[in-house]
């Protein structure tokens, strides 16, 4: 049973009318591992996102979790299991607070489980379990920063606030959709160590990203994507070798030394 | 160079010490008053109302003012704290009224035992009903909750149930008018507070979370139609509870229990007492309903008249009354220069 990988997709196909957005791609991710999925735009990156937590229904395939067929799942069932997801444009609940964000996530029957409070016991009501979450992402707790209405926040918090969404669940993976895109250098800088923080605490990830530097930083494996069909999968470095992915990225040839110095 | 001079409109919270958290409110009577004086006026206000009216015919329209506002306060708890935007009013209503009739009529309940029946039952039927629907959002819901009282009221007519178009005569009305003064001015009291206090709690913020935004509440592992059915049943409940108490007032109960005019006033009353206030729409009520009865007198020209009132309340307090009230009661304003 060890051996088991956490999470196996198994030809996941996913056609459009007659565009196939996935065509038969099939990955396995392993505990507490961080698995990077890349590719140019339109390569269904983010619809291998929504087919695995079921926010949309693939053609065919398979996905299990934990050895379970998860594939006929609905979305709030897939969170419920403990595989989460953040959204490339982000979903804040815009009318509350930041930490009034939190208390929705805090209220699902998963958090109810696994958080081991029921509201106003031990680690006191979800109010104060959302500011310490926000806390322990990065909102400055003594600040008004977690008290904002989640419309006025700039966009780097509003990716923290998407990760935050997901841990308020104890969540054993987390699918991040481009959580770097639109940082500034410096935001994505201080996001690099809390993603190498939440792999610490044994949490899984599987990270879609366009910014391959601070990707290739964490990710213990990288799948490259094009055109809905899997390239190549394997270590940053072997990939960013592969002819095929330059190709993929950008067309020719002399565009590929651009490439390694990204 | 011509210096202008800019100015704009300050807006300053009172410094009134019961906004922070703590003990405050209970230091003085001034504070204690701040926060008690508004909901002490509505519920005394509503109370001694029937006993300000002498005359029969204004308590009777006290009364059926109640029934419309149980109706905007669904309405308002269902568009704006859940973006459900029901048309379903006369829906609620007539299934309230109709189930009331046939406990009362065939199976003999006294109407204390109907009126509650019809309202716990009747929420379950609306909501099974309506169920189909949930995925449904805000115009897109409004435009399907239409069609049930339309629905309903057909099948009544063409299948000729329920008394047909003569409908069920014969209900037993209240056991005095105390009773049929009051019950319904302490329920929809009830309800008012009861909603008010709903929205605060955690569930009623996944309620608003499922307004701004489901997929997330998705993505959190909630069940979205589950959070959607029980606030429908709250809301119809509370529909079917006022057709219910229509019901025994007019001691009959027919197809026009499914008219238009319970899905669209509420919405009316909503615009002028000012959206997501919940107070508002129940205020609304109170001064439309009487409205509309005192230009009777105008005849035919009624109707221009009442849309000159609404028009006027749209462009000169579009935010709506109570929007307007609580910020000039949490709030002062002066102008400065820019």
């Amino acid at each position: 049973m060890n051996n088991q990988p956490l999470l196996e997709a198994k030809e996941i196909t996913k056609a459009f009318g007659g565009i196939m957005a996935l065509n038969r791609v099939s990955f396995t991710v392993n505990a507490g591992e961080i698995l990077g999925i890349i590719g140019p735009n339109g390569s269904g990156k983010t619809t291998i996102v929504n087919c695995l937590t079921g926010f949309i229904k693939m053609t065919s395939g398979h996905v299990f979790f934990r050895g379970r067929d998860i594939s006929k799942k609905p979305p709030h069932k897939i969170a419920d299991m403990g595989l989460t997801r953040t959204f490339q444009i982000m979903r804040p609940y815009y009318s509350l607070p930041a930490y009034k964000n939190l208390v929705i996530p805090l209220f699902s029957p998963r958090a109810k489980r696994t958080g081991g409070w029921r509201g106003g016991g031990r680690l006191g009501d979800r109010n104060t379990v959302g500011i310490d979450i926000l806390e322990e992402i990065g909102f400055e707790r003594d600040s008004y920063v977690p008290y904002k209405t989640a419309s006025t926040l700039p966009t780097g918090y509003l990716k923290r606030l998407e990760l935050a969404r997901c841990l308020a669940l104890k969540p054993e993976v987390i699918i991040c959709d481009e959580i770097f895109s639109g940082l500034s250098m410096s935001e994505i800088a201080s996001m690099v160590p809390l993603i190498e923080r939440l792999q610490m605490e044994g949490i899984t990830l599987i990270m879609i990203e366009h910014r391959l530097r601070e990707l290739f930083r964490v990710a213990n494996r990288v799948m490259v994507l094009n055109f809905g069909e899997k390239l190549i999968e394997g270590h940053p470095k072997e990939v960013m070798a592969d002819e095929r992915v330059k190709e993929a990225y950008f067309g020719s040839q002399n565009m590929a030394e651009v490439m390694m110095h990204a | 160079m011509a210096i202008t001079t800019q100015r704009r409109k300050e807006r300053i919270d009172r410094g009134i010490n019961v906004r922070t958290e703590g003990i405050y409110a209970l230091m003085s009577i001034k504070e204690l008053s701040y926060l008690a004086a508004p909901r002490l006026v509505l519920i005394v206000g509503l109370l001694i109302l029937p006993l300000l009216l002498p005359d029969m015919y204004w308590k009777r329209v006290i009364t059926i003012t109640c029934i419309y506002a149980f109706l905007a306060l669904s309405f308002d708890f269902l568009a704006h704290f859940v973006g459900l935007v029901s048309l379903g009013g006369a829906f609620f209503v007539g299934i309230g009224g109709y189930l009331a009739a046939i406990a009362n009529t065939y199976w003999g309940f006294p109407p204390w035992l109907t009126i509650p029946f019809a309202a716990l039952v009747g929420g379950a039927v609306c909501t099974l009903l309506l169920f189909p629907c949930l995925p449904l959002r805000g115009v897109y819901f409004a435009i399907v909750s239409l069609m049930y009282p339309l629905f309903s009221a057909r099948v009544i007519e063409a299948l000729d149930i329920f008394g047909g178009t003569d409908g069920i005569m014969g209900i037993d009305g209240f056991s005095n008018h105390f009773v049929e003064e009051y019950a319904p001015l302490g329920l929809l009291l009830i309800a008012l507070f009861a909603i008010r206090r709903l929205v605060t709690t955690d569930f009623g913020l996944v309620l608003r979370g499922v307004k701004d935004n489901d997929q997330a509440i998705r993505a959190s592992g909630m069940n979205v139609t589950f959070y959607k059915s029980v606030a429908v049943y709250i809301a119809s409940t509370m529909g079917c509870l006022s057709g219910a108490i229509l019901v025994h007032i007019y001691m009959w109960s027919g197809i026009s229990l499914f008219a238009l005019d319970f899905s669209i006033l509420p919405i009316a009353a909503t615009v002028i007492g000012g959206s997501g206030t919940l107070i508002g729409p129940v205020l609304g009520c109170f001064i439309l309903v009487p409205i509309s009865e005192l230009l009777r007198d105008f005849g035919t020209l009624r109707i221009v008249f009442y849309a000159l009132i609404l028009v006027g309340f749209i462009i000169f307090r579009s935010e709506g009354l109570m929007v307007w009230g609580q910020r000039k009661y949490h709030q002062f304003e002066r102008w400065t220069q820019i």
